[in-house]
């Protein structure tokens, strides 16, 4: 179709009262473009700059060392476990939450909240006081010779909880403005559950899905809070991505430490791009076939 | 395929949706539910279909009870207000879903679920738009490929929801006798539900007219029309004037109106109320000897064949304006103009007694 104007008014400047006057635009344009710098793209630019500042060789040499790649393997795992139990569950509590009423459903939506309000330490503590040697069920943990603290496990765990909102609450909304009608047709013309949740359900949230996924995965990768407190910092053993930029911080290792640094940070820029692209997509099927 | 409704009741929290419902389809026939917004007809479809359980109360489709029967094994058709295509999947495959969806034995083959869907696609005269998504059709193709969605397992009944509520004037009126031609060719067993009388009226075989969960009147079209069982059902349906009187021993009063109410032979001056059509109104510049209303014009509305007046009444008669409809040679006869005094008297008139003038029709 070619785009051809209807009406070609004569070429008076028409002002649209929202419209503030370029002084006013440029003024908060470059306001808003400076904050971004000097808070977010200096200190991104930064990570890289120091990271490489004694060349390849040994940027590639402090990512490449065994507690380095112990390290990224630990984080690795982690979001691993994390990332698809959390896709599980948050299907699951959103299913439940946009497409039922039941008792207790805003109590499950604040539950699912609970680790954005939370500080991601107090999660980690609470995992202490329950696994710990010390804690609840600690002793009987001993006796079977499983640990939970200090170990993998205890940080898988502190990874699930603090990216439990994510997916689910990406998926909330969207499915709540797409209905359930789609899904009540599917069974009526004979779809049982799964087929339901498989031809009709999953592809109408693909995108949303996908888009939580990516912000799970990114936090799963990058959390330190929950993590340091379970963690014990065990080189080679327990440490992830994070925290091993810590240790090496700490140690006056910068170079290593801003090199591990500039892989998480590779990690954001990553998730940035994935972000914009997916975010079209969401936007395009929220709006897609709602009583158009 | 009949479908029978026994003592149907369902409440939502305090409202109740449903109560006690009886009503028997007959095969192969067009049932209206009729009703305003609220009145349980769209739950009363549901609970048919078996999206919603009932509290108390049975659904018997073929004199078997289905009321614990899920909804795949009722063999159902259901078209929805806001079509609920499958945004996802291109038109054909909407359509082939409910065969595709089959269990492996029952399921028919490729190319047997080609020809069904391309059939079916014809039927509703769309089958160039087969390879397009939901989204890129118009609301009135989008839901006749709703209806050749439901079709396409064979369903034994089919349940329609305000299927040309979010349509506009135009399309609603041609989807409407396009329903009406589908139905006389494939006579399956329709129920649909909708708001608009004039819908109802034009389309269905049998009208249910509701109100509050209850059923107020099942007739033909023009039972319900011609015969309204009672105010609510007189009111909802087509224009009509509301007057107010007293019955006494077989004859009713209308200010000086006197007309004849043997039916009510036994009341003692009771107030009532009357029902005329606008149509049933005679109007008249003289009082030739026979009792009527005097009246003067306030409004004259001469567009078409039927010229419609607005009269206002000398008395209390009637709380609103009287709307009277004559024929144009009659108009001219009387060569009536805005100001002008008449005389107008019902050709027909329903008696109501006892009623209160809005509200607490039972």
């Amino acid at each position: 179709m070619t785009a051809v104007p209807l009406l070609q008014t004569s070429p008076a400047p028409h002002k649209v009262v929202t419209q503030e006057s370029p002084w006013a635009r440029w003024t908060l344009i470059l306001l808003a473009l400076s904050f971004l710098s000097l808070f977010l793209l200096l200190p991104l630019v930064a990570v890289f700059f120091e990271a490489l500042r004694k060349g390849w060789e040994v940027y590639l040499a402090a990512i490449t060392e065994p507690d380095a790649l112990a390290a990224i393997r630990l984080t690795l795992i982690a979001a691993a476990i994390a990332v698809p139990l959390n896709l599980i569950f948050g299907i699951a509590a959103a299913w439940a939450i946009a497409k039922f009423e039941f008792r207790g459903k805003s109590i499950l939506t604040s539950l699912i909240d609970l680790p954005f309000s939370v500080s991601p330490v107090v999660a980690g503590l609470i995992y202490v006081l329950i696994f710990g040697l010390q804690g609840w069920i600690g002793p009987w943990l001993r006796e079977h010779d499983l640990s939970i603290i200090f170990a993998v496990p205890g940080i898988v765990l502190a990874t699930i909880f603090v990216t439990v909102p994510f997916i689910a609450r990406e998926l909330i909304p969207l499915m709540q403005a797409q209905g359930s009608e789609e899904e009540e047709a599917a069974i009526i013309l004979g779809a049982s559950g799964w087929q339901t949740l498989w031809y009709v359900t999953l592809p109408n949230i693909k995108w949303g899905l996908l888009y939580g996924t990516i912000l799970c995965n990114a936090r799963a990768m990058g959390e330190f809070g929950a993590v340091s407190v379970v963690s014990g910092h065990i080189r080679g053993l327990t440490n992830t991505l994070s925290l091993h930029v810590e240790i090496l911080y700490n140690e006056y290792n910068f170079v290593a430490a801003f090199a591990v640094a500039s892989l998480l940070a590779l990690l954001a820029l990553i998730t940035l791009v994935l972000k914009t692209l997916v975010e079209a997509k969401v936007a395009q099927q929220t709006s897609r076939g709602n009583h158009s | 395929m009949t479908i029978e409704i026994h003592d149907l009741s369902k409440q939502f929290g305090s409202f109740t949706a449903l109560n006690d419902i009886n009503l028997k389809v007959n095969p192969g026939e067009l049932l209206a539910l009729l009703g305003p917004s609220g009145s349980g007809k769209t739950t009363l479809l549901r609970v048919i279909a078996g999206l919603e359980t009932a509290d108390s109360g049975q659904v018997l489709f073929n004199e078997e009870d289905s009321t614990d029967k899920h909804i795949r094994d009722r063999h159902v058709g259901f078209v929805f207000q806001h079509y609920a295509l499958f945004r996802n999947m291109t038109i054909f495959e909407n359509v082939a879903f409910g065969l595709r969806v089959r269990p492996r034995k029952q399921r028919p083959n490729a190319p047997e679920i080609n020809h069904r869907v391309t059939e079916l696609l014809q039927l509703v005269q769309l089958d160039w738009l087969a390879d397009r998504y939901p989204h890129q059709l118009s609301g009135g193709q989008r839901q006749r490929i709703a209806l050749a969605r439901a079709l396409a397992v064979e369903p034994s009944v089919l349940l329609l929801d305000e299927p040309f509520g979010a349509l506009d004037a135009k399309v609603r009126k041609e989807l409407r006798a396009w329903l009406r031609k589908l139905h006389d060719d494939m006579h399956i067993t329709s129920v649909f539900v909708t708001h608009d009388q004039e819908e109802a009226l034009e389309v269905a075989d049998r009208i249910v007219v509701m109100n509050r969960g209850r059923i107020e009147q099942i007739g033909t079209p023009d039972e319900v029309y011609e015969k309204p069982a009672n105010p609510f059902v007189y009111e909802f349906l087509g224009h009509v004037n509301l007057f107010h009187g007293r019955v006494h021993q077989g004859h009713a009063w209308i200010g000086d109106l006197e007309v004849d109410a043997p039916e009510y032979s036994e009341a003692e001056d009771l107030s009532a109320i009357a029902y005329v059509r606008p149509h049933d109104i005679e109007v008249d510049r003289t009082l030739n000897g026979e009792p009527a209303l005097a009246a003067h014009i306030v409004h004259i509305l001469a567009i078409g064949p039927v010229v419609r007046l607005e009269l206002a009444g000398k008395d209390n008669q009637s709380t609103n304006s009287i709307y009277a409809e004559i024929s144009k040679e009659r108009f001219r006869e009387l060569q009536l103009a805005r100001g002008d005094q008449v005389f107008i008297k019902p050709r027909k008139l329903d008696l109501f007694p006892n009623h209160a003038q809005n509200g607490s029709i039972h």
